[in-house]
Formats: structure tokens, sequence, C-alpha cells
């Protein structure tokens, strides 16, 4: 039973790191291309958020290394170098996020810059993990090229929802951008999805007969059906917004949360109960019952109390972010 | 090529001291920001808050390197030493998880509170959070210590398969060294963050920065220097000996005793050399090293040619151990004579406002010399008689190691040199709002929406 708890805990954090942390991710690749004040504004969507959906990623793995040490190990020396570029990402925009606001003005573009490029490198890097987690850690040329498939759809799915965030978030010709990119990263997206479900099934046979037999064809033939819904529903509304009086703006990021959760939904069921496809389960990783015991213990303390401070600043912080301050 | 053991021990020790800088700076700065606020309701006198808005900015900044860097440690262990996690992840595990749970906590809580609500929430609400993550920073170096304490003098466990199983969680975290490990390092953690309030207030007051608050910050930081390194001296004592119990073969690498004698003589300086497993060009004075350690003139050093193959190298030891004594000393002498001068109520010659500026990161250096002692002291084991550094390595190719090392290395030197030019350059202009963007915000840029739930300012 704790395993299990502890593999939906880790799910859960992943979930939300994926979603949370992937709308700044998001804006941290689309800042590219954009000019100093608009930066300033697409910063200051992020800015009360982005640190608090970064540590998920530390809880997931923090989980991952203490209930599970085997597979953590196990997967964290097979994937070592994207691991590694994506750290380095991670550290670079964590960085460049504080610095850009401390610096003198002329170094102000370069860390906008670096912060462009952690996101880019963590965004490719996490896309390319999660394609060799997929085809379960193949290193022939077609689990490479699909991995690398994986890497850019990830980014582009990231950019999506990032773009959907400033949609939410800001207005004017910023916000018709955000449309504008959001409708591309939203096809590129679509595409990589339809690739990932027919791949995945082919891939292994366990997955195939855990999709296509019956009766769970029909079971489940909701999830990808409702995923493709609220895709040509997203699709519909962003080729017409920005709407009148900002209406409906909220509407292409709770798509894209729905989005993702079915997708996650869907990679969960086809893997579960293996932490590792078809080599290792929840049950073989697990620590010691005792020692998860006292982890569990410390979870209990302290999630509630995040879940519901996280509640709290999106409540604080709800509707149009206003111009940089720097007081 | 090195081998991928090498590099990831290289890369490994890359990684945290890396890490610890930050860590070591926040745990002790966080305090000295109570120690303003709280002056501040005290006094009223606003010079109070300007130090308290400088440094928390530098808190800030700390802090982010310090929860990045952080990341990368917890993905180390998998990366590098899956059999470290594989072997004693029972105990490892949940104490790590602690670290991380406390640090995660307070930087997803209290820490929002503290950096973005000077404005937003009443005065004593804001000195709560203050407080509060102050409390949690040093529970998670707690955590993280006394697991680090364990690797050294491990107890409360037992082996079966292989595998370290739990006995008894109070042995496991309360560890023979753990005591001392904790002290000294909150202690050099506080003398790190004291040199570093010194010297960059002794920076602005000889760029002719007359503010009350830059001298009140210059008092806090040399006096509670000149607090803090006696009893650090006199803890780093008592942890030797302690250390002497439990791990002699460090002992005698640290003072460079090859064979076991009575009354060893204290080596000053020498190159100790593997080969011929004795020292050159030696200056020693007689007997010390035993009276130090043993408290006896004639006491039994053990020497670390009795220890066979199981002990550590002699030099890096024994050149750590003295640059950290060293920079103890140093800290002694100039945290001293700055104290009697400010006492006095007299202006700090500008010569020895240079000589604070120089040792503003002294306590960096003292610091990681001192983990360098400890960590290498207790090869070539990773768990103190449990566990080898070797048999923990993972499988990751000397290639990639050394891809990454690379990758790691450049961007820790360049994350360094700006980490130090913004603290000067806040530092510079601080004093000199006509620049723009001179680092306003505290913490992240935010937008001024207004806070309804936590309240307004009163
Ligand atoms: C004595 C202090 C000390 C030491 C030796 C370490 N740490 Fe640490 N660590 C801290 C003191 C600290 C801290 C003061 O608590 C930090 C710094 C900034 C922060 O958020 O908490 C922190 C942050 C921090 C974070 C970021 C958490 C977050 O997202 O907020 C992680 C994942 C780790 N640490 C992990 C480690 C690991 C795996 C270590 C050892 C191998 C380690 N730390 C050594
Ligand atoms: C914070 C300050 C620390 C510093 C500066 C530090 C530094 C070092 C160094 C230099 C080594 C290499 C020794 C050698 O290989 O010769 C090492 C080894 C090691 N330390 Fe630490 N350490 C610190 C704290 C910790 C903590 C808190 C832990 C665990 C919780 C830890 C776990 C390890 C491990 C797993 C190794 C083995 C890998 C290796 O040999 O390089 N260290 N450390
Ligand atoms: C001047 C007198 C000092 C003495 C006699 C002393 C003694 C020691 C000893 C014996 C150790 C090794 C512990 C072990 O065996 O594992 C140690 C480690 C250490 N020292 Fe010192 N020390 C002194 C000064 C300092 C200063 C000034 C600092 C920093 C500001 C410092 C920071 C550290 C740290 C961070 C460690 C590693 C962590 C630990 O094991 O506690 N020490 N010290």
């Amino acid at each position: 039973m704790l395993p299990v708890v502890f593999l939906g805990l880790m799910g859960v954090a992943m979930l939300l790191y994926a979603i949370l942390d992937g709308y700044d991710l998001g804006i941290g690749i689309l800042m590219m291309g954009e000019s100093e004040p608009n930066r300033d504004r697409m910063i200051a969507a992020i800015g009360p958020f982005w640190d608090a959906n970064e540590t998920w990623l530390v809880l997931g793995v923090g989980v991952l290394l203490v209930a599970f040490p085997s597979a953590h190990g196990l997967i964290l020396s097979t994937l070592y170098l994207p691991v590694s570029i994506m750290l380095a990402g991670l550290i670079l925009r964590g960085v460049s996020f504080d610095f850009r606001a401390k610096v003198g003005a002329k170094h102000k573009n370069l860390w906008d810059r670096l912060f462009s490029l952690g996101s880019i490198m963590a965004t490719l890097s996490q896309g390319y993990m999660l394609g060799q987690y997929i085809v379960g850690f193949d290193s022939g040329f077609y689990a490479t090229l699909f991995s690398w498939a994986s890497a850019f759809c990830v980014s582009f799915a990231y950019v999506m929802i990032g773009a959907c965030w400033l949609v939410l978030k800001t207005s004017d010709d910023l916000q018709a951008s955000a449309v504008r990119w959001a409708r591309i990263a939203l096809v590129v997206t679509a595409i990589g999805l339809v690739l990932v479900s027919v791949i995945n099934p082919l891939a292994s046979d366990a997955i195939y007969s855990k999709w296509l037999s019956w009766p769970q064809i029909g079971l489940l033939a909701p999830l990808p059906l409702t995923t493709m819904i609220l895709i040509s529903v997203m699709y519909r509304h962003l080729r017409v917004m920005p709407y009148e009086n900002d209406r409906l703006s909220w509407l292409p990021f709770v798509l894209c949360i729905g989005i993702y959760v079915l997708a996650f939904a869907g990679l969960a069921y086809s893997f579960y109960p293996f932490i590792i496809p078809q080599q290792m389960t929840v049950w073989d990783a697990a620590a010691a019952p005792e020692s998860l015991r006292v982890v569990l213990l410390g979870c209990a303390v302290v999630l509630p109390a995040i879940f519901f401070y996280t509640a709290l600043s999106y409540w604080i912080f709800r509707g149009k972010s206003t111009a940089l301050s720097y007081e | 090529m090195m081998d991928a053991l090498v590099l990831a021990r290289i890369q490994f020790a890359a990684n945290i001291s890396f890490h610890i800088l930050f860590p070591t700076i926040t745990i002790a700065l966080v305090w000295i920001l109570l120690f303003f606020k709280i002056r501040f309701h005290i006094s009223g006198e606003p010079s109070w808050m300007a130090a308290y808005r400088f440094w928390v900015k530098v808190f800030a900044l700390s802090f982010a390197l310090g929860v990045v860097s952080g990341i990368t440690m917890s993905f180390q262990f998998g990366t590098n030493w899956p059999g470290f996690m594989e072997t004693v992840g029972n105990v490892a595990g949940p104490l790590l998880a602690y670290e991380v749970l406390t640090a995660f906590f307070l930087e997803a809580t209290f820490l929002g509170v503290m950096l973005f609500g000077t404005s937003r929430v009443p005065p004593w609400v804001h000195t709560l959070a203050t407080a509060l993550v102050a409390f949690g920073t040093s529970m998670s170096a707690f955590w993280i210590i006394a697991l680090n304490s364990w690797m050294h003098t491990p107890q409360g466990f037992e082996m079966i398969d292989g595998v370290a199983y739990v006995t008894s969680w109070k042995e496991v975290i309360f560890n023979p060294s753990m005591p001392y490990r904790l002290t000294h390092m909150m202690i050099a953690s506080g003398l790190t963050a004291s040199f570093l309030v010194a010297g960059l207030s002794a920076y602005r007051v000889l760029r002719n920065d007359k503010s009350l608050g830059v001298r009140r910050a210059l008092k806090t930081g040399v006096y509670s220097a000149a607090i803090l390194i006696p009893i650090q001296i006199w803890v780093g004592d008592l942890h030797g000996l302690n250390t002497l119990e439990h791990q002699p073969a460090k002992i005698a690498a640290m003072e460079a005793v090859w064979e076991t004698e009575k009354g060893a003589p204290l080596v000053l300086f020498a190159i100790p050399d593997e080969q011929t497993r004795s020292n050159r060009y030696e200056v020693s004075v007689p007997k010390l090293a035993s009276l130090i350690l043993t408290h006896e003139l004639d006491g039994e050093l053990r020497g670390i040619n009795s220890f066979g193959e199981n002990r550590p190298r002699v030099a890096p030891l024994f050149y750590g151990f003295r640059i950290m004594v060293g920079t103890g000393m140093l800290m002694l002498l100039v945290a001293t004579i700055s104290a009697f001068k400010l006492l006095r109520n007299k202006p700090l010659p500008p010569s020895l406002l240079r000589v604070l500026v120089l040792m503003t990161f002294s306590g960096w250096v003292a610091t990681l010399a001192g983990w360098y002692v400890t960590e290498i002291g207790r090869q070539p084991w990773l768990v103190q008689g449990v566990l080898s550094t070797a048999s923990a390595v993972g499988s990751a190719p000397a290639s990639s190691v050394a891809g990454s090392l690379a990758m790691y290395l450049s961007l820790y030197v360049f994350l360094l040199f700006s980490y130090i030019a913004t603290l000067f350059y806040m530092a510079k202009t601080a004093a000199n709002p006509k620049h723009k963007n001179s680092g306003q915000t505290p913490y992240s840029p935010i937008p001024n929406t207004v806070p309804t739930m936590l309240g307004e300012p009163s």
C-alpha cells in the first residue's frame, strides 16, 4: 500500500510540475524574440508564482529518491546527460530571474538571454527523457529519433501552456501574439500526442493489450476522444480570440490543463504498476516501510500547508498582471 | 582519461562545494536580518530598517543560488552514486527528505511573505515570517548535518543482505559526531555571514557612504564575528577530540603523524610524501600535538602507517586543516582588533577597513577547507566502515561524467563571478538610487497587485 501512496504522490507532483513550471518554462522560451518592455511584462506575469512552481520537481524527484531508491539510481544514471543538461538549464533560469533585477541595465539583456537559454535546455531535456522513458530506455536509432521528437513536442506543449497563461494574464498586443503562439504550439502538441499514442502500444505488447483488447478499449475510448474534443475546441477559440472585454481569456489555459491531465492519465495507465517500464514495479523498488512511514509523516505536515499557500497566492495575484514594480 | 570514479568524485565535490557556499550565508544571514528587524521595532530608528532592506536583497540572491544548486544535489545521488541510496537509502532517504521538505516548505510559504511582504502585511506578521524562515533554514541544516554525521559515525541500524535498516532513529540522528559537527557548522555559518556583512559594509564606508545603517551593519558584523570566533576555536578543538575517538586515521593524516608515538610533535609545516610515508622539510613543536589531542604531554597518537590501506591521503587533509585553522586565527586577530576599536567608539582606520573588505569571503575559505578535511578524511569510505565510495559509484561512462563536469564547472565559475560582482555592485549603488534598476527589488520582481487577503499594511 505505502509504495502506491508514494507513487501517487510522485505522480501528482510531476503532473503539477508539468502544468505549473510548464507555463513559466514556456514563457521563458517565448521571451526570446521579444522587446525589453514585453519581456518585463512577461516576467511580471510569472513573478509571484514561478519560484514555488519549480519546487514540485524537487518534491517529485525527492519522492523518487527516498521512496524508490533503486529506481532513482537506475533512471538517473541511464539518463545521465539529459539530466545534467536539464539541471544546468534550471540553474541558469533560477538565477537569471534574480540577477536581472539586481544588475545594471546593460547586463539585464544578458540575463534575459540566459533565462531563455535555460528554459530551452530544461524543456528539451525533459521531453527527451520522457521519450526515453516511453521506449523503455532503448538506445537504438528509432528510439533515439522518437526521443528527439518527444523533446520538441514537449517543448511545444510547454510553449502552448505558457502562451495560454499569457492570454489569461496580459492584454493588448502581447495578448494577441500569445493567442497566435498558442495556436501554433497547439498544432505541434496535437501531432506529438498522436505520435505517442500510436507508437506507445506498438512499441510494447503489454501496453498494446492494456489498451486495445476488449473490454478495455470500450472503457478507455473516452480518454482519447475527450482529448480530441478539447483540442478542437481550443483551436476554434484560438482562431478568433481575444474576444471583446477579455471574455473567456481563461479558457485556453483551462483547456490546456485538461489536455495535460488526460495525457498524463493515459501514460500513467499504460505503465502502472511499473516504475521502470516492464522491468521494475513499485513494490520491487520501494524502500523499507518504516522509512517510508517516517517520510509520509513529514509530507502530511508540509503538503497541506503548501497547497493552502499556493492557492492563497494564486488568489492574491489573480487578474491581469500589472506593470513590473521594483518596490 | 581519468576513470569514472575519480571524475564522479570530483563532480560531487564541485557540486556540493558550490551548494554549501550559499546555505552557509543564508543560514546565519537570516538571523542577522531578524536582529535588524527587532532592533528596528525596539528603537523605531529607520537606519535599522535601511540595513534590513539592503541585506534582505543579498539574502534573496544567495537563497536563490542555494535553491538551484540544491536541486542539483538531490539528483546527484541518482546520477553518480546509485549505490549510496541502494545500500543506506533507508537511513539517508528520510533525513534527506526532511532537509528538502523543510527548505521546500519555507520557500513555498514564509519566504514569500518575508521577501514580498514588507509593505503588504502588518509589521509583526513580517517579523514573524522572518523568524520562521530563520528557524526553518537552521532546521534544514540540522537534518542534513545529522545525515552527514551519520556517514562519519554510523549507528542505530542493522545490515540485512547488504542493506541498512534503521533500528533506532534517535541513535541515527543523535550519532556521536552530530552535536560537534552541527555546532561547528552553525558557527561557521555565523562567521561567514558576519564577515560578509562586515566586509561589504566596510566597502561602503570606504566609498564614503556615511549613512547610519551602514555603520550599524558594520558594527553588527564585527561584534558577532568577535564573539563567535573564540567559541568556534574551542568547539573545533572538541570536535577534533571526538574525531580522534571515532576516526583516528583522519586525525593522524590531519596532523601528518606517520608513526605511532608518545609525545607526538605538532607539525607546523611539512610536505607529506606518500611514497616514502614520511614528511619532508618538517618544522614542528615537540610534544604539542599530544598535548592538544590527548591533553597530556606524553599521550600516544596512532600514526598513519598503522592503518594499512584503509586510510585517507595525507596531503589534502594536512593542508586543508592548516588553511581552516589559519583562516580562523586571522579572523580572531582582525575581529578582535576591530571590535576593540569600535567599542571605544573610534572609527575604523581605512587600512583596517581594507582588511575587512579583503576578508569578505574568508568564511567560505575556512568552511570549504573544513569540509574537505572532513570528507576526504573519511575516504575510502562513503559511510565509515559500512560502504566504500568505490562500490557506490554509478555506471555512467567516464566521457559523460567528464562532459557534465566541464559544463558544471564553467557554469559555477561564471555564477560565482556574477554573484560576487553583483554584491559589490549593489553595495556601490545602494547609497545612490539614481542608478536605474539598481537592485530595488528584494526578490524577484512582482506586479503591484493589491494583496487583499494578506491585509493592508497597518
Ligand atoms: C548545512 C547546510 C546544508 C548542507 C550541507 C546541504 N544543504 Fe541543501 N540546503 C540548505 C542547507 C544545506 C538550506 C539552507 O536549507 C537551503 C539553501 C537554500 C534553501 O532553500 O535551503 C538548501 C536547499 C536545498 C535544496 C532546495 C530545496 C528547495 O527547492 O527549496 C535541495 C534539493 C537540497 N538543499 C539538497 C541538499 C542535498 C542533497 C545535500 C547534501 C548532499 C545538501 N542539500 C547539503
Ligand atoms: C556541505 C559541505 C560539503 C562539502 C564541501 C563536501 C565535500 C566533499 C568532498 C570534497 C568530497 C570528496 C572526497 C574525496 O572523494 O576525496 C565529498 C565526498 C562525499 N560527500 Fe561530501 N561534502 C559536504 C557535505 C556532504 C553532505 C551533507 C553529504 C550527504 C548527505 C555528503 C555526501 C558525500 C558523498 C556521498 C561523498 C562521496 C563521493 C565522493 O567521494 O566524492 N557530503 N564531499
Ligand atoms: C581555528 C580553530 C579551528 C579548529 C581547531 C577546527 C577544528 C576542526 C576539525 C577537527 C574538523 C574536522 C572534523 C572531522 O573530523 O570530521 C573541522 C571541520 C570543519 N571546520 Fe573547523 N576548526 C577551526 C576553525 C574553523 C573555522 C574558522 C571555520 C569556518 C568559518 C571552520 C569550519 C569548519 C567546517 C565547515 C568543517 C566541516 C564540517 C564539520 O565536520 O564540522 N572551522 N574543524
